[in-house]
């Protein structure tokens, strides 16, 4: 347990963070603002990667191949928007039809093999997980931060215009919403589309930063999103109110997320038990809101108007 | 303004839950028409609100508001026309969005919502006069979550938020029964005063005949998915409580229970 290690470790923690909390601002987008646990994430991350891998190899600009990967990702939550608006599907049903359908579409897209290198010496990429203490500006977390900003300022615009308030009535409270004039329907499939493409964006910056697209590499993705959606809360919402602040504490989440996860690494837990660590994390915090509200809360009193019927 | 011509609504049909809502409505409203509505549980009212309100499809008939058919139209399209208040505090406005957020998403109900600014400065001025009328405060706490506001205060807003852009009918599904009297009293005169003022065609659904007597040019009283009592004009004017329950049992052929009917 030498310090060094672990110190050595710390920045590609933070980079591989900053890129995990790109995916996270997708997943706040479904799960907080449209109110629905989208796991077709799980699978779009993977597109995001492969659709980048695939077209970097294949001699295509990196911004041109991430840009068709977020357009990509933005497919797959079309397609869930379909299953669940056309097809009155559960939400969460459609989300995990479109992930195991993608498992197969992705392996497709990469020629039907399950992983593909996409090396930095071979490629002009973005980002790589070799410069991660690269004291110059190679380091891949000023691209990283930069893209972060970007996507905040945004959203914060998109969710301040007509239509991205109306996507934030639907998530609320959508018989309002539909009492306003709303169509609740093709809102909730603008959101899922967006958040989808930002997963698969930050998808294909994860597939330059480690250096392969993997048909696996979104297993279990919406958990370590969640993570770091309640993970931000729970650190900063006493003191970020701002929608834009909201959203750099889900993206600051991530990193502790995932400094964390480096910290019990270096104190020897074994990598394979690292998804079940996780899920019992988020498990728990998501137990949170109905314990505090169960044991920890002053029983309301029923009004008395609520009898009248 | 309002047409409803043979309205039937059958909820689950064919399953073990089958229930017959509506068996044969048949409603029409003049420009300006303020009709309250009553009946017991079950009888249809707020059935025929929704369905008016585009909630669900109709089985049979036609529904015109303003003469324009809506009958196939989604409910998100039918709001275009329409004002709405609901029993439940809690479903008229977004609670996780604050005050004049709500009130820009009424004031585009029926326009394209595209990618201007949610809300300008010029509206936030015309919100804060609007909120003034109801004098609960509000107007100065416009960046407030809804969700703090108390139950009469929200049901208060959903009300100015239904007139906003002046709707071509006003359904009010007993926007009352959920407060207490006294908050209740007050919103009951803030409709009637809403109402009369904009000079707006609107329905009421309330479980106090004392209300439905006292508000109004007309009133209708539903039973099993039907309108068996119409009152209207001079008559409805000078209409008290024994005529309504005699119009009820000699319409509907019944002695009218007041428990049913919840009366006070």
């Amino acid at each position: 347990m030498e310090i060094v290690k672990l110190l050595n470790a710390l920045p590609g923690a933070v980079s591989q963070g900053v890129i995990w909390g790109l995916m996270a601002i997708g997943v706040y987008i479904t799960y907080r603002i449209l109110d629905v646990a989208d796991l077709t994430v799980d699978g779009s991350i993977a597109t995001g990667g492969a659709v980048a891998a695939m077209l970097i190899i294949g001699g295509c600009n990196v911004w041109v191949a991430l840009l068709i990967a977020f357009l990509a990702g933005m497919l797959a939550g079309f397609v869930t928007g379909m299953f669940h608006t056309f097809m009155g599907i559960p939400a969460i049903l459609s989300g995990i039809l479109t992930q195991l359908a993608l498992y197969s579409i992705n392996l497709r897209i990469m020629g039907n093999k399950a992983n593909v290198a996409l090396s930095v010496n071979k490629y002009k990429l973005l980002v790589s997980s070799r410069n991660a203490r690269a004291l110059s500006l190679e380091n891949p977390l000023i691209v990283l931060v930069i893209f972060t900003i970007a996507l905040i300022a945004l959203l914060y615009w998109f969710f301040g215009t007509e239509r991205g308030c109306s996507l934030r009535a639907t998530g609320a409270n959508a018989n309002m919403a539909r009492a306003q004039g709303i169509n609740t329907n093709f809102d909730k499939v603008i959101g899922l589309m967006l958040s989808n493409g930002i997963v698969a964006l930050s998808g294909g910056l994860l597939t330059q930063y480690q250096g392969f697209a993997d048909v696996g590499m979104g297993r279990g993705a919406i958990v370590i999103g969640l993570a770091a959606v309640i993970i931000g809360e729970v650190v900063f919402s006493k003191v970020f109110h701002n929608f834009a602040l909201k959203l750099l504490a889900v993206s600051l989440g991530a990193v502790i997320y995932y400094l964390v996860i480096q910290v019990v690494l270096w104190l020897g837990l074994n990598t394979n038990d690292l998804k079940l660590l996780t899920a019992l994390v988020v498990a728990f915090f998501l137990a949170m809101p109905y314990w505090k509200a169960k044991y920890f809360s002053k029983k309301r009193e029923s009004k008395g108007g609520e009898q009248h019927a | 303004m309002l047409d409803i011509n043979h309205i039937a609504k059958t909820f689950n049909p064919g399953t073990i839950t089958e229930k017959t809502a509506l068996v044969d409505v048949d409603l029409h409203l003049n420009e300006g028409d303020f009709v309250t509505v009553i009946g017991g549980n079950g009888a249809g009212k707020s059935t025929m609100l929704n369905a008016v309100a585009g909630v669900f499809q109709v089985d049979k008939g036609s529904i015109k508001i303003g003469g324009v058919d809506v009958t196939g139209l989604p409910e998100y399209k039918r709001a275009k026309y329409l004002g709405r208040v609901f029993q439940d505090p809690m479903t008229g406005t977004a609670a996780t969005m604050n005050i004049e957020e709500n009130m820009a998403l009424a004031m585009r109900r029926g326009e394209r919502r595209g990618l201007r600014w949610g809300i300008n400065a010029m509206e936030r001025d015309m919100y804060r006069e609007q909120l003034r009328t109801l004098g609960l405060g509000l107007e100065d706490r416009m960046t407030s979550k809804v969700g703090l506001l108390s139950g009469g205060q929200r049901q208060a807003l959903t009300l100015l938020m239904a007139t906003l852009r002046t709707p071509k009918l006003l359904l009010l599904d007993e926007h009352t029964a959920a407060l207490d009297p006294k908050t209740a009293a007050k919103v009951l005169e803030l409709s009637a005063r809403i109402i009369e003022e904009r000079k707006l065609t609107a329905m009421m659904i309330t479980h106090n005949m004392k209300d439905a007597i006292a508000m109004g040019n007309r009133l209708i009283m539903m039973n099993e998915g039907r309108i068996v009592v119409d009152v209207a004009g001079e008559q409805k004017k000078r209409l008290t409580r024994q005529d309504l329950m005699g119009l009820f049992e000699k319409a509907a052929g019944q002695q009218l229970d007041g428990d049913k009917l919840l009366l006070s």
